[in-house]
């Protein structure tokens, strides 16, 4: 009985004997040998302890989480201070701005502007088909043995990181690009402007290829979960009525659940904007507005990586520094819109009953 | 009559082609992770041997070398990196969890989502901002501050999450036997939830251990060995990185072997993860 009890929950009988062990540490001089009859005959001071100890715990772990609100406000303040000299000799100019010149000392960011949104948009529009069509095959299609693989290869995906990615882009998808994808390309489609002059391989399309494989698992389960609430008696109806599957898909599913899918949509263009190192490798890192998507390009976050060792001078640094807060303004807003929508749907449901 | 068939047919048809298109896309989606697989190991497999996980970078045109110094740099960062997040994740997660059911608890919640969407390169940015420039120089202690906060809003999520589904009762129990309340979290409710939290930890390493941005202008690099926090540190990623940017075949080669390293490392701990500790936990629940 005189030892101090290691597991509670094991001893239930012991359970106030825990009274010395927890005074101790608060620097009350009970020894460990304390028995039961002195740790009631030190009931009061035992309780004011307990006090302390719980009121100390608290504020610890409070303190824990003020960090997390204090480093969110570190990153503004970090942000803001650093790039103080970008944005006092361009001002707002510095965002619309075409030209890049650090040698002459003249930063316009809208190259990397442009090059974000296109790469960002083109791999929406090639992984939101895909993703979608993951997650509703999953859901609502698959055979029950398949589901569970299909699922976790593609949580694999999201496992796999940017710069694993980069390689095998580089490496593998630039040379099938330029080999066999852009010719067909520029053969059907050249009419459209879009796919036009000499495709070296580094080009905003690769960029936006390879961005694409990695946004598709982001929004396939978060599709996924949100195809998961919505109400087994949706689809009962539907059915009912005599629906094909596809059409109780379409009708009893998906509009349910299409503010979801659009936050997940949302979601995934978050991660899009800011992805760095695959970009970076191969999207030909040329500051130019080029209409081809075969033509290399640029991305906010791609000049970062790039060129933020090179920059010698402060207000080279300071610009680039800009860009990364423009880049985290934008990645901010964009997902705290798709969090609201996906909670619009998911809102009400125990977190235990999504996915799957 | 004949139209009421043809719309049977019409609407049957469709039916399949959506099937059809949807069971291909998703094969489309499978194939892409296997044909990454496949190439890492086509390409990785013949220089992944022992020299390379027991030797550092050897200079242009010499032949071998290996990545030993950048696997020790990663390790190293990621010590620092724990060392630093692993208290204050899982803390905020505690406050979330036990107490913070009020406008406070909603706001932190809020802000490590937001904080989880931050991408890394302007974490890297900030690391530099914060630790290189008031140092003077960069170091491996900027780059775990770079993964510690990235670490920070995963650890935080998900011990909140594992934390809250530890019953109620539990904690009631444990109240009614008079047991503090700091004392029912550190050993009843954080020891019921520990799988999960473990859990939650090595996915957070899985994560951040992959990470390049943060650490390019923060631990730079270094292709000799390092063993201290104050100097530029090599790191699995960033060698990957500077291999594959370079016009040389040989360090392609390399870059093939890094990236099957490090993928072998996450994946496995990934799927470990998943399959024993997710599937213990929620099976003894």
């Amino acid at each position: 009985m005189g030892a101090a009890p290691e597991r509670p929950v094991s001893s239930p009988e012991r359970g106030h004997a825990l009274g010395p062990k927890v005074s101790k540490p608060m620097g009350s001089s009970e020894s460990p040998k304390i028995s039961l009859v002195t740790t009631s005959q030190k009931a009061p001071a035992w309780t004011r302890s307990l006090f302390n100890l719980d009121t100390g715990f608290k504020g610890l772990m409070l303190i824990a989480g003020l960090t997390v609100l204090a480093l969110v406000g570190l990153i503004v303040a970090t942000l803001m201070q650093q790039s103080s000299l970008a944005w006092q000799k361009f001002g707002f100019h510095f965002f619309t701005g075409n030209a890049w010149d650090p040698v002459s000392g003249e930063f316009g960011a809208m190259p990397f502007i442009y090059g974000t949104l296109v790469s960002s948009a083109l791999a929406l529009i090639i992984a939101v088909p895909l993703a979608v069509a993951v997650a509703v095959f999953v859901t609502e299609m698959c055979p029950q043995p398949l589901r569970k693989p299909i699922s976790f290869a593609t949580e694999l995906l999201a496992a796999i990181p940017s710069i694993i990615y980069g390689v095998w882009a580089m490496f593998i998808l630039v040379p099938l690009l330029r080999a066999h994808v852009a010719p067909l390309l520029m053969k059907y489609f050249s009419w459209s402007g879009l796919f036009t002059g000499p495709m070296y391989g580094y080009s905003m399309l690769a960029a936006g290829v390879v961005v694409a494989i990695m946004i598709i698992p982001i929004i396939s389960s978060i599709s996924r979960e949100v195809l998961a609430v919505v109400p087994q008696h949706q689809r009962e109806a539907a059915l009912a009525l005599g629906a094909t599957r596809w059409e109780m898909i379409r009708m009893g599913v998906l509009r349910n659940a299409r503010p979801g899918i659009v936050g997940a949509v949302i979601l995934g263009l978050g991660r899009a904007l800011g992805e760095t190192m695959a970009v970076t490798l191969v999207i030909g890192n040329s500051p130019q507005i080029a209409k081809s998507l075969l033509a290399p390009g640029y991305s906010m976050a791609a000049v970062i990586a790039n060129e933020f060792n090179e920059a010698t001078d402060d207000l080279y640094r300071s610009a680039l520094i800009e860009i990364g807060l423009a880049l985290f303004i934008v990645t901010i807003i964009v997902n705290i819109l798709a969090s609201l929508m996906v909670w619009s749907v998911t809102r009400g449901v125990p977190a235990g009953a999504r996915g799957q | 009559m004949a139209n009421n068939g043809f719309t049977k047919f019409r609407r049957q048809a469709t039916d399949h082609a959506a099937t059809v298109i949807a069971a291909s896309l998703s094969a489309l989606v499978v194939g892409t992770l296997f044909a990454i697989f496949a190439y890492l190991v086509i390409k990785g497999a013949s220089s992944l041997n022992w020299t390379f996980l027991t030797q550092t970078p050897k200079p242009v045109g010499e032949a071998g070398g290996g990545m030993a110094n950048c696997l020790f740099g990663s390790v190293l960062i990621l010590l620092i990196a724990s060392a630093l997040g692993l208290p204050v994740g899982i803390g905020a997660g505690i406050y979330l969890a036990e107490f913070g059911h009020n406008r406070l608890g909603q706001l932190i919640r809020f802000t490590a989502d937001v904080l989880n969407g931050v991408p890394s390169i302007v974490i890297g940015l900030v690391a530099y901002g914060l630790v290189v420039v008031t140092q003077g120089h960069f170091s491996a202690f900027s780059g775990g501050v770079a993964l510690a906060i990235m670490m920070v809003p995963i650890l935080t999520r998900n011990t909140e999450e594992m934390l809250r589904l530890v019953p109620q009762s539990v904690r009631e129990a444990a109240f009614g036997l008079g047991i503090p309340q700091w004392r029912t979290t550190v050993s009843i409710t954080l020891a019921t939830a520990r799988a999960g939290i473990i859990t939650g930890i090595m996915l957070a390493f899985a994560r951040v251990a992959g990470e390049t941005a943060p650490l390019l202008f923060t631990a730079l690099g270094n292709t000799f060995w390092s063993f201290s926090p104050n100097q530029p540190i090599a790191a699995l990623p960033l060698q990957i990185y500077v291999y594959a940017n370079s016009p040389y075949e040989e360090w392609h080669r390399q870059a093939w072997a890094g990236a099957l390293l490090l993928i072998i490392m996450i994946v496995g701990t990934t799927a470990v993860v998943r399959f024993v500790f997710l599937r213990r936990m929620l099976g003894a629940r």
